[in-house]
């Protein structure tokens, strides 16, 4: 992979932090309300899959969807607006930090409903193949999703009729505040995936750059195979699970521990692992200018979302029966 | 020429899915096995596997996935074997299907169509002969509905095929044999009116679905006792035809609502709560519900028919509230 192709990855998961960031400090400020689930710590996984996908691909996502909806087109001031709950948010501000959609960006959403959304990617996939459209389908969903019938049923649908669609399981370890050894009987997750005879494959998903790589494998194999593939991405969420979350259920010493492997952090060392001084200094600068672009794209968002107008309850009546 | 229900909605689906071209049948044994009910018989050699797509038996899964490809451009017929086993599906049809369209500020519409079976009789035990339509009737952003005729039977489904929402169609299990005439083209029609399958002006009888049949007995036997009653097909459940409803009751001052599902929290108690609300003043007596008693239905015939309302507890129903 080149310089070029690091440094963008690189930028993207800064773009995801920055805005992560930002959401929970207006979520202090109460300008953001209900629950909020932020992706700090596990950016590697959507940076390194969503980076590579084309316009035109579908992208279904979880609840903990900002970072996925950002990088896969639709603009920080769609979702700063919708988590503001505006009418110029992606959902036209209905949704809320759940519930980003977009449609011209291929974004399905954003599911409150753990793994509802994984038989929802199933029939886009489907459709796509019915219809000869050139497009690939990529769902989200975290490990605690893989306890339910819907993550079960899809598998198997998606095996049986040859669907070409890729699994991203996002195993951070804990289904809210429950640890994956205390709700699965096989924590080895892929050999659920090849218990349906879908080909899969574990993933540092902290490492942006082997994310990027394992990915790029699998979606070549959907592509080419007319098949599933199913990968697990094992990365861990520094922040609490909502802003509710009193964090009883891990120890701190475990945050820090995986904190020493921070997915920015590491990116930025594999970067200059083998940097002159000089190319270091030049470096430190670039990354400086990229971090103030990121945060004038996303403070331009926020005043652009403040500034935004809400729905008229009059208007809502056109919609629903 | 006089089909039979189940050979109207057979015709029905051929042609749906020979008007559209991106339409296709998901359900459990559809294809191979011709339809739980025969409804589907022949498709699968008419059509191919292709559009005639028999579903493990996961309905969470094949109704997200009709979700799923009706997002992405295609017009999914599911069939839920019966609305028994659809409460598995109730997460998908209920958390996404009636409220993406709201949730996404109108970007995703859901060409989309649920067929499924609902209602007892059959000596199936408790679990095989619900009728939770009034539950979906509940859900905002869902069209219900149940045609009791084989006219409906045969054009419902056409016509919801043209709607750009999620329309669910209840078939009742006791339908499927009936053979009555249906005409080959139609002049107009609109699945979402209620209907008047017979003037009357004495009492209005509202009902749907299953126990349409037994109110038109009920209206024929009370004719001979010298009372008109007047009988209104509901068709739609949601949304209830209320311009129908009121101007019936307003007509005839007497009303009874028979609803093959549970009393409390009932479709019938909705449509008796809007009518005590919109007709108070012209009503001559209580609005009356007959419907399922509060039990889970039992297997021997003679206490599932002491529970659903019956040919005879409808005659009495009306002779005590026409006394």
């Amino acid at each position: 992979m080149d310089t070029a192709t690091k440094i963008k990855l690189l930028k993207n998961m800064q773009r995801v932090r920055t805005l992560e960031e930002l959401c929970a400090e207006l979520y202090t400020k109460e300008k953001i309300r209900g629950f909020l689930h932020l992706y700090i710590g596990e950016e590697a996984v959507a940076t390194g899959v969503i980076s590579q996908l084309l316009p035109n691909d579908n992208v279904l996502g979880t609840y903990r969807e900002h970072g996925h909806a950002l990088l896969k087109g639709v603009s920080a001031k769609k979702i700063f607006s919708e988590m503001f709950g505006k009418i110029d948010g992606c959902s036209k501000g209905r949704g809320g930090s759940m519930h980003l959609y977009s449609v011209t960006d291929r974004f399905f959403g954003g599911s409150g409903i753990v793994a509802a959304g994984i038989p929802q990617a199933l029939g886009l996939a489907f459709a796509a193949k019915k219809l000869k459209e050139s497009r690939r389908t990529v769902c989200f969903f975290g490990e605690g999703a893989m306890a339910e019938g819907a993550f079960h049923e899809s598998m198997n649908m998606a095996s049986l009729w040859n669907v070409p669609i890729l699994f991203c399981c996002e195993n951070n370890f804990y289904a809210m505040g429950t640890a994956l050894s205390r709700s699965q009987s096989q924590i080895d997750l892929t050999s659920k995936a090849r218990s349906y005879l879908i080909e899969a494959e574990k993933v540092d998903g902290m490492n942006v750059y082997e994310v990027f790589d394992k990915t790029k494998f699998a979606l070549d194999y959907i592509e080419k195979e007319q098949r599933p593939f199913f990968l697990e991405f094992q990365t861990y969420r520094f922040r609490a699970h909502s802003m509710f979350d009193p964090e009883l259920y891990r120890e701190k010493e475990e945050v820090e521990k995986w904190k020493t492997r921070d997915p920015i952090e590491l990116a930025k060392k594999e970067i200059t692992k083998s940097f002159t001084d000089n190319e270091n200094l030049l470096f430190i600068k670039e990354w400086e200018e990229i971090q103030h672009g990121i945060m004038l794209e996303m403070s331009e968002a926020i005043n652009f979302a403040e500034n935004a107008k809400v729905e008229n309850f009059s208007d809502l009546s056109l919609e629903v029966l | 020429m006089k089909i039979t229900y189940r050979e109207a909605l057979n015709l029905s689906l051929k042609d749906c899915l020979n008007l559209h071209p991106n339409s296709f049948l998901i359900g459990e044994d559809v294809g191979a096995y011709g339809g739980t009910y025969a409804v589907s018989k022949n498709l699968l050699k008419e059509f191919g596997s292709d559009k005639i797509i028999d579903a493990p038996l996961s309905e969470v899964g094949f109704t997200g996935l009709g979700i799923g490809a009706a997002m992405g451009g295609m017009k999914p017929i599911v069939e839920i074997m019966t609305i028994n086993f659809a409460l598995l599906a109730f997460d998908q049809i209920i958390n996404t299907a009636a409220i993406v369209n709201f949730m996404s500020g109108g970007q995703i519409h859901l060409p989309l169509i649920i067929r499924m079976t609902s209602g007892g009789g059959r000596q199936l035990g408790a679990q095989h002969s619900n009728s939770f339509e009034g539950w979906l009737a509940h859900i905002p952003g869902l069209k219900i509905l149940a045609p009791a005729t084989v006219e409906d039977a045969r054009y419902m489904l056409i016509y919801a095929m043209n709607e750009t929402s999620p329309v669910i169609i209840i078939e009742h299990a006791l339908l499927f044999n009936i053979s009555e005439e249906c005409p080959d083209v139609l002049q107009e029609f609109n699945p979402f009116h209620a209907q008047l399958k017979n003037v009357g002006k004495d009492l209005t009888l509202i009902t749907y679905g299953g126990m349409l049949p037994r109110c038109m007995q009920a209206c024929a036997e009370m004719k001979k006792k010298g009372f008109e009653i007047e009988v209104i097909d509901l068709r739609c459940l949601r949304p209830l035809d209320n311009k129908t409803i009121f101007s019936s009751v307003k007509k005839n001052h007497r009303v009874l609502i028979v609803d093959e599902g549970w009393r409390s929290g009932s479709l019938a108690a909705e449509i008796s709560s809007r009518i005590t609300e919109n007709c108070f003043y012209d009503l001559d007596a209580p609005v009356y519900r007959l419907c399922r008693k509060e039990f889970p239905i039992p297997y021997p015939r003679h206490l599932e028919e002491a529970i659903i309302p019956r040919f005879e507890d409808i005659v009495i129903k009306l002779e005590e509230i026409l006394k």
